[in-house]
């Protein structure tokens, strides 16, 4: 298995699109360390990136690394591997690649400058959602058969998750603002990988006590064993779900 | 040795083969002819088990095409594009694949990759080679694990003469040691001397299989090639003037 | 002619008489009740180092009680001190372990109906109440150190406690591990400074129906709920510090009620909220810190007529909240952390006004449950289209002076 992954991450890494993006993490996560005069803040600039950018970049380039490579996987398709051995590596490889590129751009700005609590949930959300839109890209990608098509909808599905989600949330907030929602806010967000990281990180600095009480049963949910554990499954479901139907499709699929 | 029962295949509303048995002994060099979209790359990826037949059964050497994926041990596939990974160099192709089928006889038959002068450029990333020279890589990638089977999909189409004199010559050589060869192409004239058989199709249908020999007699054309070239640029009556020509009952009136 | 020798003499005699009286272990009078029961006006006890277990005692004449390494212990039944009287100093005791009870308020020391009385130097450990004050005029408690022992809200009594007093100085204190660290109720004219209070249960500062009075550079930090100053006018706060209360419903400084006052010079660091106000009027609110705060200001619409002018504002989540649609409070010249103008002539006030609410800051007062969304992409895009195009935040609350450098305080 590790040998087509190894290959795969060894094309990606030279790739100069993971090149820039791994620049531009480590730029951006140095500056800020080094402008804000308050750790703290630094890491709330870095999720915004962790939050927006790295989904967007994850599933934008696996997506299109994924077409990039249809004669490649054809090629190995006529070899004597498994599909699921042939999709499992591409996923691996490319998820690796973006996962080493957001570990050196903004995981040793964050080991070295702040390799706390927050700076350690901060990687932790980024590597899940590393993970998850790679996942969601491969699932996008291996449906929809046309390469713009494929694009299209990854950006929609980005488009979702990073900003029309919430606006729902909001809107139902609103819309059931007389009934107790605390704990159907708490299930919307998990719904959500974004959202769900958000969360996590912000329990993290405190923020918690603004909620009031909820806040507080939050911050005692997620910062327990339980909570890490809740959100682990989570992310990990995320993270397989949509890899196993993209598998399943691909192992139907005419090449 | 590969043996297909019946097969269909409809894309969407595309009837992309249609009803098709056909059986391939070693020894024999067939030419997969017919027009753009007659079936010919589909039929190839039915075998292959890239594309999953509707209706039908296809066996390789005894095995059935659905459930396995070892029996591509026996076959070496040269697509009509040869896409690589960008940033892999030819060298780290060659490895990958060597580790990849992992044959342990260790039959290797790197006489293409000298011929072409490949060993030259193995330092070269895939994204700085033109087409011809991707051709060259993936004819002796084919070639490399000395199957028991060929399938040649357009091989001499991007190759400057001398080369395509070169895997010419390593064809014959290789249908001299009794292997199948497989070979799908527009038009025939180039590859006239090394062919046995002759499968034309259209519109997903096999119009006919016949010997090189059966078919010399009954056009009368020892220039294969010329005849069903003409035959293709005949455009709408085409498909009469071959059933006329082929269909048993009126076999003897032609010519 | 005589009878006036006779008075002299007689005062000359009493003042002669003014004694000091040594107790304790190796003295002559080893009980302390022994000494107060012999020590008259002006008379001082110098109490022994040791331990004295004498239940509750009563201090009614005007005498100084001066311990040193004396331990009173109230052996968790007793009210060690009971105080009434004038011109009395209490100094350099120890006094733990007093008694609790659930129908009135037991202390460490109590003074009733007193005035002129001193309480200084004391370590007062383990006590329900530790010092309780009613009615009394012109009491100074300094230098003392009170340590309770946290239990709840209901069975922990005040550290320093006043009731219907005037003239009063809390100075220098240190008080932790009570209900309410300092507590004021119709107390006036009367200052509280350099005190420390610290993890208290409630407030750090309770302070009710007293007007007239000033706490300056004082330090409040984890208290449960901060400082409280409620129904009261003419409140002077300078110079305090109201830091890291947070929690579910903490405040740095919540003021209910409070007109005519003035707060100035203080430091807000990282409370939940640092300055809560309801109802109150004609307060002004200048050169303060408000630094990494969930909310530095919730001005509910009941408050009118107050000033904000030349306060920094820096690293809170939120700077102002409000849950009115018209403001009737003006904010001028402050420095905000997250104005984004620019200031074209230079003079150092930027050239457009600043919004300090934000809409998402609008919609948790109305819908908590939205806080989850905090710091979320979608919040931000809308919180940036209302900078634009104001639709519900309150139009008028804006500072239209937004200083672009961080005021030296």
């Amino acid at each position: 298995m590790m040998k087509l992954t190894r290959y795969v991450v060894y094309d990606i890494i030279r790739n100069k699109v993971i090149m820039a993006y791994t620049l531009f993490l480590l730029v951006v996560s140095l500056s800020l360390f080094q402008v804000e005069e308050n750790q703290g803040k630094a890491i709330l600039s870095l999720m915004n990136i962790v939050l927006i950018v790295l989904p967007l970049v994850s599933i934008v380039f696996a997506t299109i690394h994924y077409y990039n490579s249809y004669e490649f996987i054809e090629l190995m398709l006529s070899q004597p591997l498994g599909r699921t051995r042939i999709i499992f590596s591409e996923y691996a490889g490319t998820a690796l690649s973006l996962l080493m590129a957001f570990l050196l751009g903004v995981g040793i700005p964050v080991l070295i400058y702040s390799p706390d609590d927050s700076g350690l949930s901060l990687l932790f959300t980024g590597c899940c959602l590393t993970l998850i839109f790679t996942s969601l890209a491969f699932l996008a990608s291996v449906k929809a058969r046309d390469k713009a098509r494929g694009i299209g909808s990854v950006l929609l599905l980005w488009f979702y998750f990073a900003l029309i989600y919430d606006g729902l949330v909001l809107l139902i907030l609103f819309n059931f603002s007389d009934y107790p929602l605390e704990k159907i806010t708490l299930l919307l967000t998990a719904l959500n990988p974004v959202d769900l990281g958000r969360i996590f990180i912000m329990l993290k600095m405190d923020i918690s006590a603004l909620m009031g009480y909820t806040g507080a049963l939050y911050k005692d949910f997620f910062g327990s064993g339980t909570g890490l554990l809740f959100t682990s499954s989570i992310m990990v479901l995320w993270i397989v779900l949509p890899l196993l139907w993209a598998i399943r499709i691909f192992n139907k699929k005419d090449i | 040795m590969i043996r297909i029962e019946a097969i269909s295949k409809k894309f969407r509303k595309l009837q992309a083969l249609d009803n098709i048995s056909a059986q391939f002994e070693k020894g024999q060099a067939i030419s997969l002819i017919g027009p753009n979209g007659s079936g010919k790359t589909t039929l190839i990826k039915c075998i292959l088990g890239m594309v999953r037949p509707d209706k039908g059964n296809i066996y390789v050497g005894g095995h059935p095409v659905k459930q396995e994926h070892e029996y591509r041990r026996m076959i070496g596939y040269m697509p009509q594009i040869g896409r690589y990974p960008d940033n892999m160099r030819i060298g780290q192709l060659f490895s990958m694949m060597k580790q990849l089928r992992n044959d342990k006889q260790g039959g290797l038959d790197e006489t293409l990759v000298e011929q072409f002068g490949l060993k030259k450029i193995y330092d070269k990333p895939m994204r700085t080679l033109s087409g011809g020279t991707r051709q060259k890589v993936s004819a002796a990638l084919a070639f490399l694990f000395d199957p028991a089977i060929l399938i040649l999909d357009e091989p001499t189409a991007g190759l400057d003469p001398l080369s395509a004199e070169i895997l010419k010559a390593r064809i014959i050589e290789q249908k001299k040691k009794d292997k199948l060869i497989l070979i799908t192409s527009h038009i025939l004239s180039d590859l006239d001397e090394l062919t046995t058989h002759v499968m034309y199709m259209q519109d997903g249908k096999m119009v006919f299989l016949k010997g090189l020999d059966t078919l010399q007699e009954q056009t009368g054309e020892l220039k294969i090639g010329k005849a069903i070239a003409r035959i293709m640029k005949a455009d709408g009556d085409q498909e009469d003037w071959i059933k006329k020509m082929f269909t048993p009952s009126n076999e003897q009136k032609i010519y | 002619m005589r009878l006036l020798f006779i008075t002299i003499l007689s005062i000359l005699f009493l003042r002669s008489e003014a004694r000091i009286i040594m107790a304790g272990p190796t003295a002559e009078i080893k009980e302390l009740r022994k000494a107060l029961a012999l020590a008259r006006d002006g008379d001082s006890i110098l109490l022994q180092a040791g331990i004295y277990k004498e239940g509750s005692l009563l201090i009614e004449r005007s005498i100084s009680l001066i311990g040193t390494n004396a331990i009173l212990d109230g052996e968790k039944k007793y009210q060690v001190l009971l105080v009434s009287g004038k011109n009395i100093l209490i100094s350099g005791l120890t006094i733990r372990n007093a008694g609790y009870s659930a129908m009135e308020d037991f202390a460490a020391v109590k003074v009733v109906d007193a005035s002129n009385v001193t309480i200084e130097n004391c370590h007062i450990i383990n006590a329900y109440f530790a010092i309780h004050i009613s009615n009394t005029r012109a009491v100074v408690i300094r230098n003392n150190r009170i340590e309770g022992t946290p239990r709840s809200e209901q069975l922990s009594g005040n550290g320093i406690h006043l009731w219907k007093s005037n003239f009063a100085l809390i100075e220098n204190n240190h008080v932790t591990g009570h209900r309410d660290g300092i507590y004021f109720e119709f107390v006036t004219s009367s200052t509280i400074r350099r005190n420390h209070s610290e993890k208290n249960i409630r407030y750090g500062l309770h302070f009710m129906f007293s007007n007239d009075d000033a706490y300056i550079q004082n330090i409040f930090n984890d208290n449960g709920a901060g400082v409280a100053v409620m129904y009261s006018k003419k409140v002077r706060m300078e110079a305090n510090r109201f830091d890291l209360n947070w929690g579910a419903s903490a405040y740095g400084l919540l003021l209910k009620d409070i007109t005519d006052s003035y707060i100035a010079r203080n430091i807000f660091y990282k409370n939940t909220v640092a300055l809560h106000m309801e109802g109150t009027s004609r307060i002004e609110i200048r050169n303060n810190d408000f630094r990494n705060n969930g909310w530095a200001i919730k001005v509910q619409a009941s408050c009118d007529n107050n000033r904000f002018w030349r306060n920094n504002f820096t690293g809170n989540s939120f700077d102002v909240a409000t849950n009115g649609s018209v403001s009737l409070n003006q904010f001028s010249q402050n420095y905000w952390d997250k104005y984004e103008g620019y200031d074209l002539n230079h003079d150092g006030v930027g050239d457009i006004p600043f919004r300090p609410v934000s809409m998402y800051s609008m919609i948790i007062e109305e819908n908590p449950n939205a806080l989850l969304l905090m710091r979320s992409f979608t919040v931000q895009l809308l919180d940036k289209a209302e900078k634009a195009l104001p639709v519900i935040t309150p139009g008028n609350l804006t500072d239209d002076k937004p200083m672009m450098k961080y005021i030296k305080q």
